[in-house]
């Protein structure tokens, strides 16, 4: 059991971006403007200008009940849209089209990897609102001259999932946004990867204090950094008597501390009322033929993984963390031994992709298989095959070229047993010592082999041949 | 003043484009002031290009003025605010698209209330807009540029729109005929808004035929409007010179304290009138209108209040001296909004505001389901409902501007109509001292062709319809 020392209570407000739609959500602009100059993707109904109306885009609704099934949570018979006033220049209306009452889903729940095991984060509703447009500032915020604004981004279709106070610590908050993000790759209804694509609200109290919500996170490990500050400075607060207070603070990323925002911006009140130019949506209906088109889902497809093919709970978890890196396994486990495949991509290739700061796409599957096969066969050895994933990864190349230019080759059995003949009878004083009961003499005659051999022979097989011959 | 008919014989001759330098030609010499722009080229270039090539569209070649608060691309669009100045919408309203498919040929943009919150057209930013009956009196509101225009001969027809009387008031007020349809029968795609749950596009024309001609053209669904509904009705069909066994509810509550005893006498022999050609009477009761006013400014100012928000001199529009964000969009909207606008602006945030939201906006909406159910009991028994259009005729200019209440009590025969969302046409029924006089048929929801047919029968059989104003 986690005692959790300080009470900490942490909630998390995550605006995802439903950026694999191909148009926004209320108007028929596409999404698809990463690459292209700003205010290239726009029109009235983005733009807010005078006169121009919303229309919901039905396919952002699908995408919202997805996820909204996805995090187990119930889905609306109606659901409706408000508006939330107030002003600011990135917001083209001077409003935004959001949910209050009503929202798509709720009252669901998702299970993450916790302080001290499986642990239940509850999800107190998915909501879907319209992004808006994106300032960029010259230099910094409070020394820029201007402002440019892009609207490209206005009108995105947003999903908000709030989560109830559920997280225990900082690395519980990550826990999460990692799985939140693992289940919206495999609901193919989010790219990460680009701009903007998840931007994070985090809610944060411990014994004895209130909440500060911290604004402008973007990243999970910005997350679990202005949460541990935050926790020090409220600790350090009561400490020294004083009182935590209900504020909004701005997470700064660069310095990587929270700041207490102006009241200017903190003293909200936003009017909600229903949006008058959106009727209410009836979708009691859609939720079932959606859930028929759920995919596998990244908890399911493990406790498969570890049934199918026999792996560990650990490899499967690792592997099912993204999408990409599980149908990799896949496809190599469908031609090679699960087992082998799943300790190769795991303990090995994982871990140079990491290093590298590479994705799974930078790898192929055939050469994973080839790798695999040369192991099987007994053609390499184990540090031959790190060597050949090494080389693919910063030099290219197939593995039998790799193999080739680099002498990888496993030598033959006589071969070794010759060597092992001759380090025999080259080493009588290590040969005397191992007879007498010094096991680690052995080394010094493995390691000639090994320098006969010039390093192709397997260590532990030269072992093997060596005792054979000793006893 | 001449109807689309009569139009026609000259324009299929090929003289749109001399029609339309006539009717320029009279707004050029006009007192009225019921035009904010004039599109003078672009007009003159699409009715000689109906004259060359031809046009098979049932408004081709006629002329039409838009109210200014319907985007027009290429074409100034203000809403008669300062904070809209040089703004040119990119667009066209749906309603636009659809006049030009039909031929029309749009003449001009029209005098109107600032962001149509008015009755009487005297808070535009560009001046009030004068009654042609009587040049010292208002021509009504919020659509009286529109109204204006189609009464003193500037143009055959126009579009208004209506959020709570602002076709129907201008048009009693100035003698023409004037309909609001049923919420949702034209689409609001670039109507810019003033309160989005109550308002509608509307035509303006001088008969009952003339309105149906251009209802037809601007009715229908569009999928930008998700208020929009899909129903394809020929109105003009509709027009029968007949009433017989038409049941009529006179709601008594529409003749209220305040209504000016000319228009009450001539509202009731109106309803003799449709009574003496086959119509019978029935009894209504319609209890919750005394409270549809209060309702209605509370949902209208509230709506207003976030509609508005937008202007903020960012991306169009008035631009003041550039400061911080803050300083500059208070600025644009000190300077841009008239004071109607800011009182409504301002009200409506204070009706949506935490701690009022409840008392004001929740309860004014819950008042609107009762006038609603109002309406459903009344429909029961009757077929149309006939009412006097506004309580009294026109007023004078600056009698009641600095009296915001008694303006707003002028709404009170017209705002329950927007609050239920059913159609109501105004048609002219009399006078009174050389004032015109009109009144309102309300029909039920989507039954626009009982209240066309009402008001075309009352028209065939009297000629209040054919009066103009002297000097026009
Ligand atoms: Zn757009």
């Amino acid at each position: 059991m986690y005692d959790n020392p300080d009470g900490v209570m942490i909630g998390l407000e995550v605006h995802v971006q439903l950026n694999k739609l191909k148009t926004k959500v209320f108007c028929g602009c596409t999404t698809d403007y990463h690459n292209d100059p700003p205010n290239s993707h726009v029109c009235p109904v983005c733009l807010g200008l005078p006169g121009a109306l919303p229309k919901i885009n039905k396919k952002a609704v699908e995408a919202a009940i997805k996820v909204g099934l996805a995090l187990n949570c119930k889905i609306e018979e109606h659901t409706q849209f408000y508006r939330k006033n107030y002003y600011y220049p990135d917001l083209p209306k001077g409003f935004q089209i959001t949910q209050y009452d009503f929202p798509i889903s709720s009252g669901g729940h998702i299970m993450i990897e916790g302080e001290d095991g499986e642990h239940r984060v509850g999800i107190t509703r998915a909501h879907m609102e319209e992004d808006p447009g994106r300032l960029v500032h010259e230099g910094t915020i409070d020394k820029s001259k201007y402002t440019l604004i892009d609207y490209n981004r206005s009108g995105m279709a947003l999903l908000e999932v709030v989560s109830d106070p559920d997280m225990r610590s900082p690395k519980e908050a990550r826990r999460y946004l990692d799985k939140l993000r693992n289940i919206l790759e495999y609901l193919d209804v989010f790219d990460g990867n680009l701009e903007g694509a998840l931007r994070v609200d985090a809610n944060i109290s411990i014994m004895g204090g209130q909440r500060a919500e911290i604004k402008n996170i973007s990243s999970h490990k910005g997350a679990e950094r202005a949460l541990l500050y935050e926790i020090v400075r409220q600790k350090n607060v009561l400490r020294r008597g004083g009182i935590v207070v209900l504020e909004t603070r701005h997470f700064d990323e660069a310095r990587e501390i929270t700041m207490s925002m102006r009241s200017k911006e903190e003293a909200h009140d936003y009017r909600y009322f229903p949006e008058p130019d959106l009727v209410p949506l009836k979708i009691s209906g859609w939720a079932p033929a959606i859930k028929e088109t759920l995919p596998e889902l990244p908890d399911a497809r493990r406790l498969r993984f570890v049934e199918q093919y026999g792996i560990t709970d650990d490899h499967a978890k690792a592997l099912t963390s993204e999408l990409k890196l599980a149908i990799f396994y896949e496809n190599v486990a469908k031609k090679a031994d699960p087992k082998t495949a799943a300790v190769w991509i795991c303990d090995v290739l994982k871990g140079e992709l990491n290093y590298r700061n590479l994705t799974i796409d930078s790898f192929k599957k055939e050469h994973m298989l080839s790798v695999i096969g040369l192991l099987a066969s007994k053609k390499i050895t184990e540090d031959g095959a790190v060597d050949i994933i090494r080389t693919l990864l910063d030099k290219g190349g197939s593995p039998d070229e790799i193999v080739a230019e680099k002498g990888l080759l496993k030598v033959e059995g006589d071969i070794v047993s010759t060597a092992a003949e001759e380090a025999i009878k080259e080493n009588p004083q290590a040969v005397a010592d191992f007879k007498a009961g010094k096991e680690k003499a052995l080394n010094s005659l493995v390691g000639a082999v090994m320098k006969k051999t010039k390093g192709r022979a397997d260590a532990r097989a030269a072992r093997e041949v060596l005792l054979g011959k000793l006893g | 003043m001449a109807t689309i008919n009569e139009l026609n014989e000259r324009i299929h001759a090929g003289s749109s484009e001399e029609i339309v330098a006539e009717y320029l030609e009279r707004i050029d010499s006009s007192k009225l002031n019921a035009f904010i722009t004039v599109a003078k080229e672009n007009a003159l270039a699409r009715a000689k290009e109906i004259d060359s090539e031809g046009h098979e569209g049932s408004l081709a070649g006629i002329p039409v003025a838009i109210k200014d608060n319907i985007s027009t691309k290429g074409i100034l669009t203000t809403c008669a605010s300062k904070i809209l100045t040089g703004y040119v919408p990119p667009y066209d309203a749906h309603v636009i698209e659809r006049l030009k498919e039909a031929g029309a040929v749009i003449i001009g943009k029209t005098n109107m209330d600032e962001f149509a919150m008015g009755t009487s057209t005297e808070t535009s930013f560009y001046g009030p807009t004068r009654n042609p009956w009587d040049t010292d009196r208002v021509p009504g509101g919020s659509s009286g540029g529109s109204a204006a225009a189609v009464a003193g001969s500037e143009v055959p027809l126009a579009l208004g729109s209506d959020t709570g009387g602002s076709v129907r008031c201008p048009a009693s007020f100035c003698g023409v005929v004037g309909l609001k349809p049923t919420y949702g029968v034209i689409s609001r795609y670039g109507l810019i808004s003033y309160a989005n749950s109550l308002e509608q596009i509307g035509p303006f024309a001088t008969t009952v035929r003339d309105v149906a001609t251009l209802f037809d053209v601007i009715a229908g669904y569009d999928a930008r409007d998700s208020t929009s509904v899909d129903k394809e009705v020929n109105y003009s069909s509709a027009l029968k010179n007949d009433v017989s066994g038409l049941k009529i509810g006179v709601p008594e509550e529409y003749f209220g304290e305040g209504t000016d005893e000319n228009v009450e006498k001539t509202v009731w022999n109106a309803i003799h009138t449709l009574e003496d050609l086959g119509a019978t009477r029935v009894e209504v009761k319609m209890p919750h209108t005394k409270y549809a006013l209060s309702a209605y400014y509370i949902i209208a100012m509230s709506e207003a209040s976030s509609n508005l928000a937008r202007f903020d001199g960012m991306r169009y529009g008035l631009r003041t001296e550039d400061s911080d964000w803050h300083t500059t969009f208070s600025q644009v909207r000190a300077a841009g909004f008239g004071d109607e606008v800011k009182r409504r602006i301002l009200l409506g945030t204070y009706a949506l505001s935490a701690g009022y939201h409840d008392k004001y906006y929740l309860k004014a909406l819950k008042v609107r389901t009762l006038i609603k159910q109002d309406f459903e009991l009344a429909f029961k028994d009757a077929d149309v409902l006939i009412a006097p259009t506004m309580p009294y005729p026109a007023f004078k200019l600056g009698e009641k501007i600095d009296d915001p209440l008694s303006l707003y009590l002028a709404d009170v025969d017209t705002v329950p109509i927007n609050l239920a969302g059913v159609p109501s046409i105004s048609v002219p029924c009399g006078f009174s001292h050389e004032l015109p006089i009109g009144m309102q048929v309300i029909g039920k929801h989507f039954d626009e062709a009982t209240i066309l047919r009402t008001a075309y029968t009352f028209e065939e059989n009297t000629d209040f319809h054919t009066r103009e104003p002297e000097g026009f």
